[in-house]
């Protein structure tokens, strides 16, 4: 089999083009149907492996429409590695610029969530950090902390009631029409086997994602209170200690300065 | 080099929804056998089920993304996290697809056919040799389930076979539904083709449903679906193999609608009592 051979039947697989030369049948030449099986299953094993990563989707836009908008998007983004448990990260940024679906505004962000799910799912494993820890620092070095995320953690904000609809169309809550229709952040994280979406409170957003990126604690509350004066230092550690969100303090500022004094 | 050696009784393809069930109770299993490819993520839930499972039963690790048969060269980092995972948990076989995969880098997530000649015979036989270098172990090589043929080939699939495994050391996985599958559709006599496989070097059989259609000319085209019960023409091939190899492990693949744990198990008991039948018959 020269290369040839094999690119030629690899082509026709993700276009809908003639069987490729130098194949047969023992009852024909040009066995279209038989080719067909092997498109079908590409076809049907990355749509399958898309439909898994993100259910709710499906949910919201029905599987004709689904099937779709994945047959687009693979033949556009094939996977590039055999590790399945990873395609489709980027499913979600072209569902946003996919135009059949750009009535459904909060369509990608509900697909963040379900990329995000996933992702935690086969995150490295890592114990929460302690409350403990925490409660045994003196109040006034609390600002300087700085705490290392889950390997699972993302920290997800949309414009839309996101977290809501996908709770509704992932089995979590009744499908019901949204009574408050405003935008919602949450984290998404594994602090033990179960991945958990965590709605947060008003610029929880910001908080969560200044210290994700590894800033100190008073900065996060800083950056997270000018983004929203409604920001609630104490509701959103709460979550954090509950949400196992984070694993370990990676280092004390306080400390450094009297360090480096 | 680590010889594959499966135990000589029947398994059962793992699938996490049956995770509770499995552990609740000893199975009377002889071993499970996963992809390798859903345990190559960093942890969580995959990892802990396999870890547990492994404690109980023998593991085969079934590979379904290396692309033996690609023209071009292996993967290396997908070769290395097989190793990492052949480390991790030390099975007791490892198998991979006589097919292809990969094409200039787009992984198409099916098994596709090659040709048989003396070219990519070659060729399989080095990628195999890596293979088995790089995982310090002996690999098994799963004949497939084919829709079509090359008009190039100048091979018959089973002395292909055998050639690899001759010159590799390897051993073969026969799956016997990809037999019955493979010859119903090029219009071949299946037991045919079991009498000229090179039985000798089997050390693993795959049983599993497959799904019936026909071509544009009405004739019967089988479909390797893995999602139904093994039809009666599969287990009628089964026994005869074992009854010239003798007990030989055994495994049920179910990977779509699949049913309920007791359904699978019953499956494999089943396989079970022929396999204890062939040892009684060869002892006799």
């Amino acid at each position: 089999m020269s290369d040839a051979t094999q690119s030629a039947f690899a082509a026709g697989l993700l276009e809908a083009t003639p069987p490729p030369a130098g194949i047969a049948a023992w009852n024909s030449p040009s066995p279209e149907r038989r080719y067909g099986v092997y498109r079908n299953n590409v076809a049907a094993s990355l749509t399958g492996a898309l439909a898994t990563r993100f259910p709710a989707a499906e949910r919201i836009v029905g599987p004709d429409f689904f099937r779709a908008m994945a047959a687009v998007f693979i033949r556009l983004n094939p996977p590039r590695s055999p590790l399945l448990l990873a395609y489709g990260d980027d499913f979600p940024d072209f569902a946003a610029n996919f135009e059949p679906a750009r009535e459904i505004a909060y369509l990608a962000d509900v697909m963040r969530i379900e990329a995000a799910r996933t992702r935690a799912y086969h995150a490295a494993d890592a114990a929460p950090l302690d409350p403990q820890v925490l409660a045994e620092i003196a109040p006034d070095r609390l600002g300087g902390l700085v705490l290392v995320p889950q390997p699972s953690l993302s920290v997800l904000s949309s414009p839309h009631p996101a977290v809501t609809i996908w709770a509704m169309n992932a089995g979590e809550r009744p499908v019901e029409p949204v009574a408050d229709w405003r935008g919602q952040d949450a984290l998404v994280v594994r602090p033990h086997m179960i991945v958990e979406v965590v709605p947060l409170p008003p610029a929880g957003a910001p908080f969560f994602g200044h210290l994700a990126q590894g800033r100190a604690l008073a900065e996060a509350a800083s950056t997270a209170m000018a983004a929203d004066a409604a920001f609630d230092i104490s509701a959103n550690l709460a979550i954090l200690l509950r949400a196992g969100a984070f694993t370990a303090i990676r280092k004390d500022q306080d400390d450094e300065d009297r360090d480096h004094a | 080099m680590i010889p594959s050696a499966l135990p000589r009784r029947t398994g059962a393809g793992f699938k996490p929804e049956h995770f509770a069930a499995i552990i609740a109770e000893p199975q009377p299993i002889g071993f499970f056998e996963v992809h390798a490819e859903n345990y190559m993520g960093a942890g969580g839930p995959p990892h802990t089920q396999l870890g547990r499972l492994r404690e109980d039963y023998a593991l085969s690790v079934h590979g379904v993304g290396l692309s033996i048969g690609s023209m071009q060269p292996l993967d290396r980092a997908h070769l290395a996290r097989l190793k990492t995972l052949c480390e991790r948990y030390r099975p007791e076989s490892f198998s991979e697809h006589l097919a292809w995969s990969t094409h200039d880098s787009v992984f198409l997530n099916d098994l596709l056919p090659l040709p048989y000649t003396q070219e990519t015979l070659d060729r399989v036989a080095d990628h195999i040799d890596e293979v088995q270098e790089t995982l310090g172990r002996q690999m098994l090589l799963e004949n497939p389930a084919t829709y079509v043929l090359f008009s190039e080939s100048t091979i018959e699939e089973t002395a292909f076979l055998a050639e690899v495994a001759r010159r590799t050391g390897c051993g073969l996985l026969l799956d016997v539904n990809n037999v019955f599958v493979a010859a119903t559709n090029h219009n071949l006599d299946p037991g045919d083709y079991i009498a000229r496989f090179p039985l000798e070097a089997v050390r693993e059989i795959h049983l599993s449903g497959h799904s019936e259609t026909v071509d544009e000319l009405g004739a019967p085209l089988l479909i390797d679906s893995h999602d139904t019960p093994v039809k009666d023409p599969v287990w009628a091939l089964y026994e005869t193999v074992i009854s010239r190899t003798g007990p030989v492990a055994s495994l049920i693949e179910w990977d779509n609608d699949v049913p309920a744990w007791p359904v699978l198990r019953g499956e494999a008991a089943a396989a079970q009592r022929m396999l204890d039948a062939a040892a009684r018959q060869r002892a006799a």
